[in-house]
């Protein structure tokens, strides 16, 4: 079924897809503050989940700091350590990672990308970001509760949340995350219909889904299920707050404490855990699909190659994000279950692998013999690569009942997702910041502050978690706020765990530079000009950079092409811009 | 956690029936120039699909109330709790101001204006009345002793039925701020558009709520045992 029709000669009416009324801002407010331009409203979504990040950050040091030099800060004592943990991966998952690529990229690459003038309803978008804000001003909040924040752990399983022996479950701590939660829920619903609808109604003529980058691919299958995930836990938080402040029994079984019986009764605290991990599993991938769209369109256009296999990178997307709201249960191995509800969640766990390797050897494929510019998004993407397979591989040991159960609770488990959703998505970020930054700001980042940025990350992160593998293969379990005397963890692993808390220090640290970077070259950086990597997707096609309200001036664009026409041979550059129409036909328009 | 997955089953056959139309199969780097978009020129509005995608998602979060209510109601403890006559009324009153807006969508496409308007109205008025009943049989029940915390029956329905008022409040936010915008103009295409959307919310909230209904009354435990019969 090859289907080739070059269409020249064909007369193509400009703009048939409806123009939009735009909200036009009349004051400094409304244009910078509460804006509705979602470019805006992601740099607002950036900005805010980079500043809770780095509270997480500074949590991840105080817990290292504990872990590699036990008895010598003596203000971390078990009931803080375990309130970093808690708000170090709480904030993490879904504060940063999600708001930063469903939010932050989402909001500024959906629109552009596809050709719209703006997000299809963008006073609901505005509201999502400062719904958002209250969530994490709700989050930070319990920080100086009294009591301070929970120390449930990040999965929040109850009936310890909201005992009162748990730092934060009888005061105000597990109360204020419950409720964040579920403020952050209705925010970002608000902002998961615009970004869906947007890709749906809100394309370019032209823009079929089979000529979108893979990026909004990523961002908007994310999306979806984002959007269909996100109710458990809003179920789950529902539930859990009528336990704590009602007296309601859904999670609670008959229960006594310090020798006391409790009011509840006859709850179960399997179904929270079925209900979170419904919710979490599929967060893993709302963080990683997004990454797997950008990685490929910054592989493409670094290598300056089109990406290899594109219709099998879409079907791979859609495929890993039907298949992984059917994974969750193998959160719960060690729970107890059926044991062929554990072959069936171990089945759909390991046939995941399928699509996700399919997208590893595609990427691969793209940069065999491309023009490969180690410039720092590709590197990152690079870097992002590796990391991701590193990842993955630990992942299939777990996803196998048998030793799944032995390996649970180690640190070997910390090490596994730190890799695969916490520094892979990272690098993507990072990656991602240093390829559009010249798009949103009109400048380049400084070249020499980013590699040094870069090699510290990337090394130092090996440097982290590698180690941590052994660590937990040894048997040492996380969780733990002090090892102690234990005979069978040998002095190699205090050691071990010096070395590993030394290099988050740096490593963290690194950060700074970025930091230092992204605000250093708003001023001093070189001028990037409108398409500075020479890219093909629409973004970088707009008549001015940045990118006005509006973004596109007059008239919308028309799509002619894919977005992975790099190196086309005969072409007289080495990418031709989707916009660009079919040789033959009007080539000097292109040319201007 | 069976109803999750036959909900999860019903999105996906959508989303797949739909990609089955997007020519997935295509073969974009072959198609230079040609415009191969088959979107008509008179888009679906933006709203609509806006609302549709809504309605998934409040959709997923009963399912998954639901889902949790069977998965307690296993339990050997569960006490269901008698339910006051008056949901009945209530059932009546929500069908009510379905109808009533339903009614006054077409008045509005029939361009009737003053018609619409009054259906509007008494839809609004209905849907008040439908949360006023509602807190008439919270306080039959707990006065009659069932109270929130006395039995996981009651916790539940406590739960769902304020979780239900709370979406209703929404739509009646919504279904005011409409009903004032089309009060003294005449009553346009957007103003169609927001009365139809107010409609499609509200019967699919009247839908869920007859799920509810049958949830608490007991009769949907039966169809589950039939289906489970069927199946084994």
């Amino acid at each position: 079924m090859v289907d080739v029709r070059s269409g020249i000669g064909e007369a193509v009416p400009p703009a048939e897809v409806e123009d939009v009324e735009l909200y036009h801002p009349h004051s400094w407010w409304t244009r910078y503050v509460f804006s509705q331009d979602a470019k805006v409203i992601a740099i607002q979504y950036a900005t805010t989940a980079i500043a809770i990040g780095m509270v997480a950050l500074v949590l991840s040091w105080l817990m290292r700091l504990q872990l590699g030099f036990p008895d010598t800060f003596t203000f971390i004592d078990a009931e803080r350590y375990y309130q970093f943990i808690t708000m170090h991966g709480m904030i993490m998952v879904i504060y940063l990672l999600t708001a930063l690529f469903l939010g932050g990229f989402g909001n500024y690459l959906i629109p552009l990308m596809v050709g719209a003038r703006d997000m299809v309803f963008p006073y609901a978008n505005m509201l999502s970001y400062w719904i958002y804000l209250l969530a994490v001003l709700v989050l930070v909040a319990s920080f100086f509760a009294p009591g301070g924040p929970t120390g449930a752990g990040w999965t929040l399983y109850p009936p310890q949340a909201i005992l009162s022996n748990t730092p934060g479950g009888k005061d105000w701590g597990i109360i204020l995350m419950l409720s964040s939660l579920i403020i952050f829920i209705i925010g970002f619903t608000m902002g998961g219909l615009n970004y869906v609808v947007t890709v749906l109604q809100g394309r370019a003529r032209g823009m079929t889904l089979m000529r979108m980058p893979l990026t909004v691919w990523g961002i908007v299958t994310a999306t979806v299920m984002a959007l269909l995930a996100f109710p458990a836990l809003f179920v789950a938080c529902v539930m859990m707050l009528f336990d704590r402040l009602l007296g309601t029994s859904f999670f609670m079984p008959a229960i006594a404490e310090m020798g006391e019986q409790l009011q509840y009764g006859g709850g179960s605290p399997i179904l929270f855990q079925h209900l979170f991990w419904f919710f979490g599993h599929p967060e893993v991938y709302i963080v990683a699909l997004p990454a797997f769209g950008i990685v490929s369109d910054l592989i493409s256009t670094h290598a300056r190659k089109n990406i290899f296999g594109y219709r099998m990178m879409v079907w791979a997307i859609v495929v890993i994000g039907g298949l992984s709201m059917v994974v969750w249960a193998h959160h719960m191995y060690v729970s107890g279950m059926n044991p062929y509800f554990g072959f069936f969640f171990a089945t759909t766990t390991l046939i995941i692998a399928v699509p996700t390797a399919i997208k590893v050897y595609n990427w691969v494929l793209t940069l065999w013999r491309g023009n490969i510019h180690l410039t720092l998004p590709m590197l990152f993407a690079l870097a992002f690569i590796v990391t991701f397979v590193n990842g993955g591989l630990t992942g299939l040991f777990l996803g196998n009942v048998v030793v799944d159960v032995p390996l649970s609770d180690t640190m070997f488990v910390v090490a596994h997702f730190h890799m695969v959703m916490g520094v892979a998505p990272i690098l993507v970020i990072f990656g991602a910041i240093y390829h559009w930054y010249p798009k949103i700001t009109g400048r380049m980042l400084n070249e020499a502050l980013g590699q040094l940025h870069f090699w510290i990350t990337f090394l130092g992160s090996y440097a982290i978690f590698f180690p941590m593998h052994y660590v937990g293969l040894v048997g040492v379990p996380r969780r733990y706020h002090d090892l102690g005397e234990a005979a069978f963890v040998p002095e190699s692993v205090h050691s071990l765990n010096a070395f590993i808390s030394v290099a988050a220090l740096i490593v963290g640290a690194a950060q700074i530079v970025f930091l230092f970077n992204l605000v250093w070259s708003l001023r001093h950086g070189r001028e990037a000009g409108g398409n500075p990597w020479r890219a093909t997707t629409l973004e970088w096609q707009t008549p001015e950079t940045p990118p006005p309200h509006g973004n596109w001036g007059k008239e919308l664009p028309v799509v002619y092409r894919w977005a992975y026409d790099y190196s086309v041979p005969g072409a007289p550059e080495d990418f031709i811009p989707q916009n660009q129409p079919a040789p033959g036909r009007v080539s000097h328009e292109a040319a201007s | 956690m069976t109803v999750v997955l036959v909900f999860l089953a019903v999105i996906a056959v959508i989303i797949a029936w739909w990609l089955a139309q997007q020519r997935l199969a295509s073969k974009p780097w072959l198609e230079v120039g040609h415009l191969h978009d088959h979107r008509g020129n008179q888009p679906v509005p933006a709203a609509k699909i806006g609302l549709a995608v809504f309605l998934a998602v409040v959709g997923a979060l009963f399912t998954l109330f639901i889902s949790a209510y069977f998965m307690r109601m296993a339990s050997s403890d569960w006490s269901p709790l008698p339910l006051p006559r008056f949901l009945w009324i209530n059932t009546g009153i929500l069908a009510l101001s379905s109808v009533t807006l339903h009614w006054a969508k077409l008045e509005a496409e029939r361009q009737n204006d003053e018609a619409a308007r009054t259906s509007l109205l008494v839809a609004f008025a209905a849907g008040l009345a439908f949360l006023v009943g509602q807190l008439f049989a919270w306080r039959a029940l707990s006065s009659a002793g069932y109270l929130l915390t006395s039995s996981p029956a009651n916790s539940f329905f406590y739960m769902l039925t304020a979780m239900h008022g709370l979406h209703i409040v929404g739509g009646l936010a919504a279904l005011g701020r409409v009903t004032l915008r089309t009060w003294d103009a005449p009553i346009d295409r957007q103003g169609r558009l927001s009365i139809g959307l107010c409609a499609t919310y509200w019967h699919f909230m009247l839908a869920v709520w007859l799920v509810l209904f049958a949830l608490f009354s007991g009769w949907a435990n039966d169809v589950v045992d039939l289906c489970r019969q069927l199946l084994t």
